[in-house]
């Protein structure tokens, strides 16, 4: 809860999870007591359930402009990511070594999965680099494909800086050299088209509560004809690729809250934007020494993002919290044991400077008073941050 | 501002001593925030060390206590600060051949400095913490810090550099009670009543292994030489000075027609000095960073009760306060374990007065 003293409680870090529409809760809710069936089971109660989950699957590949068959449904975001890469990488016939290409500037769903198949399955991988403003040049991905290169993954944008990648671009390369290409749309989804076609990728992954649906859901487009290899064995349910009695309120959940946001996108874009560049003009118009992070005009629309040249991400999000405003950092940590952000450190921002990082983004329901009122709110504590720092260098 | 209740942050630590103290502050109505500070630890060769008076399971406990009384917790990063201040004091300390308190230099830089001034910046009134002492207002306004009132818990000692800026902005809810009333009390508030996390000294060496610290950190402190009588002749040879402190008896492997007694360290000569008791025994010290928790000495020279030790009981003693922040102590009668880098803290009655650190002899 926020503290007593708090006189206003704004939340501006929609890019970390959203509340859930009341819309979708009611679409939801059916499917906990009354439409309770096992989506596989084959009586009544079962095909009440999978009519619900096939539902779903239409809903989601109308708006991926894929078909049904294509939609993959997990728990989240960081498993439809596990089970692209390993899927399409790990063979059950354990054959020779591959390689992958991804970026600097991957969520650690993407870069861990990349760091444990290099030491234990022998996957060798090549990390992109990225521009000062956080994009990758489709001009490396060429140089950096090998013989043995299976797949390419690189994020449609960044969550800490909310740089938009060419991925169309990216993609093109990779197809042109045979070789597959996954994006991470976690951040992306409902703020940029999710048109699979368009974009020419193989796999796109998307988690559910980062457009006001629920937690703990997720799905993966995975193109026909694509075989993965399941990471988690058991029932054949979908399709085979991922085992496990399907979260049938959760993927109805999904299926609405993503149809809302592309029902209502041209709005809700339009208002995340607007926010966005007032937020942005006063952020480095009256907060000392802030500069904006990531591209200026490739970013998401409801994101923005800061360094503080000196501070700590850490005490920063702390000073929020206690006048209410809830905001992140990639350096906050509940322990109190900050890291430079990688994403940052990627961007070449030097190493004592990637710990000031702050991030800011908006909702369908932030106002511009919200805006106003945490600007002035951080306007005031990175004064007085800059001011206690001096005591203690 | 519509709310206008005083703002505490609680220095945190998981265990029962600093959850009543937060459980106290929120029963009395203050707009009560949690912190703990993230404290240096060594990085070994394992990986990163756990500072031992904040491991993840401390952090844990105390979060879950602070969501159970409803107040906001943070972790203050204080890494930096306590390694450029309490870590090197001690690793310095060492070098100069004098046996550091950490704690007190710990209460000095990072809880009535550092951890202070991060609650100030937060909108506090006061920064409380589960001391057992007690702080109250004399006559004239001055905040005069007194023993808790459970005489064997009294942490009044690491707390005498102090100075009144710093008390007029800190509480020590259990200082007015004693350890099995501040235990009862746990138990009415439904914390945790085990006293798990007692503050270890230390904390920073994730194996409590100072010698192997001293080893790799102040390699010269750890190198074997002459053990002398006070007279210069050498009598055996010492493992490294740092191994040894003033009044130690065992194990210095000389052989002497009575007892020795570690008199002293000389690094210069990293030479141990030994004697018998009647030369281990002195009725002066001296003491140099002296603060006078009134912001003045009592008088240039008084008479008063002076601890030596954390744990030694209180001496009789006369005082000579000198203006460059030193003091002259003498005893009524000469102490045994007078051990320079130690605090020489000054009371008068129930009332700290103040304390500096204990010099080293000439020789």
């Amino acid at each position: 809860m926020a503290s007593a003293n708090a006189t206003q409680s704004v939340y501006l870090d929609y890019a970390a999870t959203t509340p859930t529409d009341p819309r979708v809760v009611e679409a939801m809710l059916p499917y906990f007591t009354e439409i309770y069936g096992n989506a596989h089971s084959g009586h009544r109660p079962g095909r009440r359930a999978e009519q619900a989950v096939e539902d779903a699957r239409e809903t989601v590949a109308r708006i991926l402009n894929c078909k049904p068959s294509e939609i993959v449904f997990t728990s989240g975001g960081t498993e439809s990511v596990n089970l692209a890469i390993r899927g399409v990488t790990l063979s059950e016939k354990g054959d020779s070594a591959k390689h992958i290409v991804s970026s600097a500037i991957e969520h650690s769903a993407v870069l861990k999965t990349l760091e444990q198949m290099a030491s234990t399955n022998g996957i060798e991988y090549t990390l992109l680099p990225v521009s000062q403003e956080a994009v990758v040049d489709p001009e490396t991905l060429i140089p950096a494909l090998q013989p043995n290169t299976a797949l390419v993954s690189v994020m449609a944008a960044n969550n800490e800086v909310g740089t938009i990648q060419p991925i169309s671009a990216l993609a093109a390369q990779a197809k042109a050299r045979g070789v597959l290409m996954h994006t991470d749309a976690v951040q992306a989804a409902g703020q940029l088209p999710l048109d699979v076609q368009a974009l020419g990728v193989d796999m796109l992954s998307l988690s559910a509560h980062k457009f006001y649906g629920p937690k703990g859901v997720g799905a993966l487009y995975v193109r026909d004809g694509i075989r993965l290899t399941p990471s988690q064995t058991g029932g054949s349910h979908e399709e085979g690729q991922r085992a496990g009695t399907v979260n049938t309120p959760g993927v109805v959940g999904l299926a609405k809250a993503l149809q809302l946001a592309y029902d209502e996108f041209d709005e809700r874009t339009a208002h995340y934007r607007s926010l966005r560049d007032q937020l942005i003009d006063e952020v480095l118009r009256l907060v000392p020494n802030a500069r904006l992070t990531g591209h200026s005009e490739q970013r998401l629309p409801g994101h923005a993002s800061f360094l503080l040249d000196g501070l700590d991400g850490n005490t920063l999000i702390m000073h929020l919290d206690m006048k209410g405003l809830a905001a992140s950092s990639a350096s906050a940590c509940k322990t109190g044991n900050p890291e430079p952000s990688s994403v940052l450190l990627a961007m070449g921002v030097p190493y004592e400077t990637a710990f000031g990082s702050l991030r800011l983004t908006i909702g369908k329901d932030t106002t511009e008073t919200d805006i106003e009122y945490s600007v002035s709110v951080l306007a005031q504590i990175v004064e007085k941050l800059y001011r206690l720092r001096q005591n203690y260098r | 501002m519509s709310n206008t209740k005083p703002r505490v942050v609680v220095a945190m630590s998981g265990g029962v001593d600093s959850s009543v103290a937060a459980a106290l502050m929120v029963e009395q109505g203050y707009d009560v925030v949690g912190m703990m500070m993230r404290l240096w630890s060594e990085e070994t060769v394992s990986g990163g060390a756990h500072n031992r008076c904040c491991t993840p399971d401390q952090m844990s406990d105390a979060r879950r206590i602070a969501d159970q009384l409803k107040i906001p917790f943070y972790v203050l990063d204080t890494k930096s600060v306590f390694r450029k201040t309490v870590v090197q004091y001690f690793i310095d300390a060492h070098r100069e051949g004098i046996t550091p308190n950490p704690c007190l230099e710990c209460n000095r830089h990072i809880r009535f400095d550092f951890l202070q001034q991060n609650a100030l910046a937060l909108d506090a009134d006061y920064l409380a913490t589960g001391h057992y002492a007690r702080i109250h207002q004399g006559d004239g306004g001055k905040f005069l810090l007194k023993k808790g009132l459970d005489d064997a818990k009294d942490q009044s000692y690491v707390l005498s550099v102090m100075g009144q800026e710093q008390l007029a902005h800190a509480m020590f809810p259990v200082g007015e009670y004693t350890k099995p009333e501040v235990r009862a009390l746990a138990q009415k508030f439904g914390l945790p009543t085990a006293s798990k996390h007692d503050s270890q000294d230390l904390c920073f060496l994730g194996d409590g292994d100072y010698r192997r610290f001293l080893r790799e950190n102040a390699p010269e402190m750890m190198a074997a030489g002459p053990i002398v009588r006070s007279d210069g002749a050498v009598i055996g040879e010492h493992q490294g000075l740092a191994n040894y402190t003033i009044g130690q008896r065992k194990g210095l492997g000389v052989f002497a027609p009575e007892p020795m007694y570690v008199i002293a360290l000389n690094p210069a000569a990293n030479a141990l000095v030994v004697g018998t008791a009647e030369e281990l025994g002195s009725r002066t010290l001296t003491a140099r960073r002296v603060n006078w928790i009134a912001g003045e000495a009592p008088g240039d020279r008084f008479e008063a009760e002076v601890k030596i030790r954390y744990k030694a009981r209180p001496a009789k003693a006369s005082i000579c306060a000198y203006d460059d922040q030193r003091m002259q102590v003498t005893f009524e009668s000469p102490l045994r374990d007078i051990t320079p880098g130690q605090g020489a803290v000054v009371y008068d009655g129930d009332v700290c007065l103040g304390g500096g650190i204990i010099e080293k002899p000439a020789l």
